[in-house]
């Protein structure tokens, strides 16, 4: 069946080479500003300008930098976690399971104190949960080999669910005042959250794009099973991102606690699909191997002029997940579009 | 192929084993959990789990996940619910109808842009569980259907029938039985296990992927539409904030407890129906237990995990086949 087929697909090509071929070849490569222009990281910029300057005619409001910072406080813990997932995602896995995450070691935090610990050795319990969680998506996901998108949509459930026997369905509260509101801790005009998260980025950015670690989970995002031929270990680097995006977890869980003076199983509920959102509207490819951190960064700024301008418009929360899960959907399809043209 | 089969048995027969003695375990500890009594409150918490796993197990024969689908519940529910309140004298039906097609609606633009686009399911529908959740919210201006809106015949379906099974589990069951005929006996649903099989290969014996995952998505969205009718029989109200949060996690417990596999390409309505059966059999022991109603979601939560572990023992040739081929 197959060979008279080949037969008549190559007997031209042998018989006459075909000057179209050599033009390919030689096709000059894209002019270096166009290479720039198509990178997803561009468009979020574009899109953070944009916003911000529509959002200042909406409202004098935002022409003060102090307020975006004061609103951004919010967002900025899912922004923490959203640096930490895109590598994650960069590396061709993905944790959803952040927010129950944050919500159970903020429980434990709030349980320990309860039972009589100081506040640092609360923390410690906090941090130490958060290792734990992160190590056990690891070894589900790097010994058992089980798909992540699965396994931490169970471990979502789980976690949340232990949150829940915690603390049943009270708020604990009654932290001591140096702990309660770091959102209003201020270093000049910036809140100590929105400080967290810019050394967060630098620090991440760094690791990502100059260390040999960094280059390492490009490779495996790009293909595992050249990654691995490569030498790369792969398990261990994705076990230590998991245990890392707990750990991180188990830090934004703590600064919620400070922020709002109390938890509750309920903390940062959807906060999964806020994480997702800043990871996507920051370009980074949902099938792993491209995406940056500054284009997290940006994203995050992006989400909180969006959302503040919906609330300045008095657009009312519950109707915000409409245009939040449609920017979702948009965000992914124009990345995806965007790689599939400068692949080309 | 008999080994397949066989195989296939040996996933039901375990969950069964599961089921049974779950229920021996429960009832030596509390012996009134044995009883007629439980049984019906059992089949009458199931319903509404049931129908919706009947299409989140299509979403996964087919390799995809449907997160969306306590979303879609809701606006269902809210859809039908303000026919009911606004138009008390229309006919029951109609609100009925209102419910599956907005359902089957919302299904239909998951499918549209997972296919259009070649997204990953499960961020387009994280994705649309939140869109759905919004518009239902500006769709009922965030105000309650109350329970005298809810029509009487409605709720008396959620209570009895006239061969003295309520309706709704009638309706369950039936659709279980439909969505068995359509699988096991039609072009179409044998096409959704080649698809989930081996999704490159699919296209290449012929099967038209796209069209058969958007109906596949479809049907997905209207049978959850069709369990947010359920809903608002069984609990006599729709409220946009609290109606179907959260449902998608039971389900797709239930689904994978079933021994559907998230590979695509395996899974059974039996296996399925025991599956949710098992669920709302743990649902119902656990008060009777004496434990806190707090418990339930972890429990799921494990549950999930562990059925994933023993699916992908099952596929690996049991627990050697899982730890020896370590390397990496």
């Amino acid at each position: 069946m197959n060979s008279p087929d080949m037969n008549t697909i190559k007997s031209p090509v042998s018989a006459a080479p075909t000057p179209r071929v050599i033009v390919r070849e030689a096709a000059a490569p894209r002019p270096r500003w166009q290479v720039w222009l198509i990178r997803p990281e561009v468009v979020t910029l574009v899109l953070l300008v944009v916003a911000s300057i529509v959002a200042t005619r909406l409202s004098p409001f935002f022409a003060d930098l102090g307020f975006i910072l004061e609103s951004s406080t919010y967002y900025i813990e899912f922004a923490i976690v959203a640096l930490v997932l895109t590598i994650v995602i960069i590396s061709g896995e993905i944790d959803l399971s952040p927010a129950a995450q944050m919500a159970l070691s903020a429980c434990l935090f709030g349980t320990a104190f309860k039972a009589g610990a100081p506040i640092p050795v609360a923390m410690g319990v906090s941090l130490l949960s958060g290792l734990v969680m992160g190590a056990f998506n690891g070894v589900l996901v790097t010994v058992l080999r089980l798909p992540s998108i699965i396994v931490t949509i169970g471990t979502l459930i789980l976690y949340r669910g232990l949150a829940q026997v915690l603390a049943g369905d009270k708020s604990i509260s009654g932290f001591p005042g140096w702990f309660v509101g770091i959102d209003y801790r201020m270093v000049g005009i910036v809140p100590v959250p929105v400080l967290v998260f810019i050394a967060a980025s630098i620090l991440l950015g760094l690791f990502l794009g100059i260390t040999i670690y960094g280059r390492q989970i490009y490779q495996i995002g790009t293909s595992e099973i050249a990654a691995i031929h490569a030498g790369i270990r792969v398990r261990r680097i994705k076990m230590g991102l998991f245990i890392a995006s707990g750990l991180t977890s188990s830090i934004a869980g703590l600064m919620v606690a400070s922020r709002l003076g109390s938890v509750r199983y309920d903390l940062a509920t959807g906060g999964e699909l806020t994480m997702v959102l800043i990871v996507m509207l920051g370009g980074t490819y949902i099938f792993g191997g491209r995406g940056s951190i500054l284009g997290t960064f940006l994203a995050a700024w992006l989400l909180v002029i969006i959302a503040t301008g919906m609330t300045v418009a008095n657009i009312a929360i519950n109707a915000q997940l409409t245009v939040m899960g449609l920017l979702l959907i948009v965000s992914i399809i124009a990345t995806n579009a965007i790689y599939a043209r400068s692949q080309r | 192929m008999s080994a397949i089969s066989r195989l296939f048995r040996a996933r039901e027969a375990g969950i069964l084993v599961m089921l049974v003695l779950f229920v021996a375990v429960v009832s030596l500890i509390q012996p009134r959990f044995f009883s007629t009594e439980t049984l019906r409150i059992v089949l009458l918490a199931v319903p509404l789990i049931l129908v919706a796993a009947m299409g989140q197990m299509m979403v996964l024969v087919a390799r995809h996940v449907d997160l969306s689908i306590g979303s879609i519940l809701g606006f269902s529910a809210i859809a039908a619910g303000m026919i009911f309140r606004d138009h008390p004298e229309w006919p029951l039906y109609i609100g009925f109808a209102v419910g599956v097609l907005s359902g089957a609606a919302l299904g239909f633009v998951n499918g549209l842009v997972v296919t259009l686009f070649k997204l990953p399911s499960i961020i387009v529908t994280l994705g649309t569980l939140s869109l759905y959740r919004g518009l239902l919210f500006i769709l009922s201006g965030s105000k309650q259907i109350d329970p005298n809106d809810i029509p009487e015949p409605l709720i008396r379906m959620a209570q009895t029938s006239p061969i003295d099974i309520p309706w709704i589990v009638i309706i369950a069951f039936g659709v279980a039985f439909a969505t068995w005929l359509f699988l096991t006996h039609s072009q179409i649903g044998r096409q959704i296990y080649a698809i989930g099989s081996n999704p490159t290969a699919a296209p290449l014996r012929g099967i038209r992927v796209m069209p058969v995952t958007i109906l596949v998505f479809t049907l997905s969205g209207a049978l959850a539409g069709l369990a947010g009718l359920i809903y608002a029989a069984r609990f006599g109200y729709v409220n946009p904030g609290i109606t179907g949060v959260g449902f998608e996690f039971t389900v797709i417990a239930a689904v994978v407890i079933g021994g559907v596999s998230i590979n695509g390409g395996v899974g059974s309505v039996l296996g399925t129906v025991l599956g949710v059966l098992l669920l709302g059999s743990v649902q119902v022991a656990l008060p009777i237990l004496g434990v806190s109603g707090f418990w339930q979601n972890a429990i799921y939560g494990g549950i999930i995990l562990i059925a994933l572990v023993i699916d992908r023992t099952v596929r690996q040739g049991g627990l050697r086949g899982l730890l020896a081929r370590g390397g990496a």
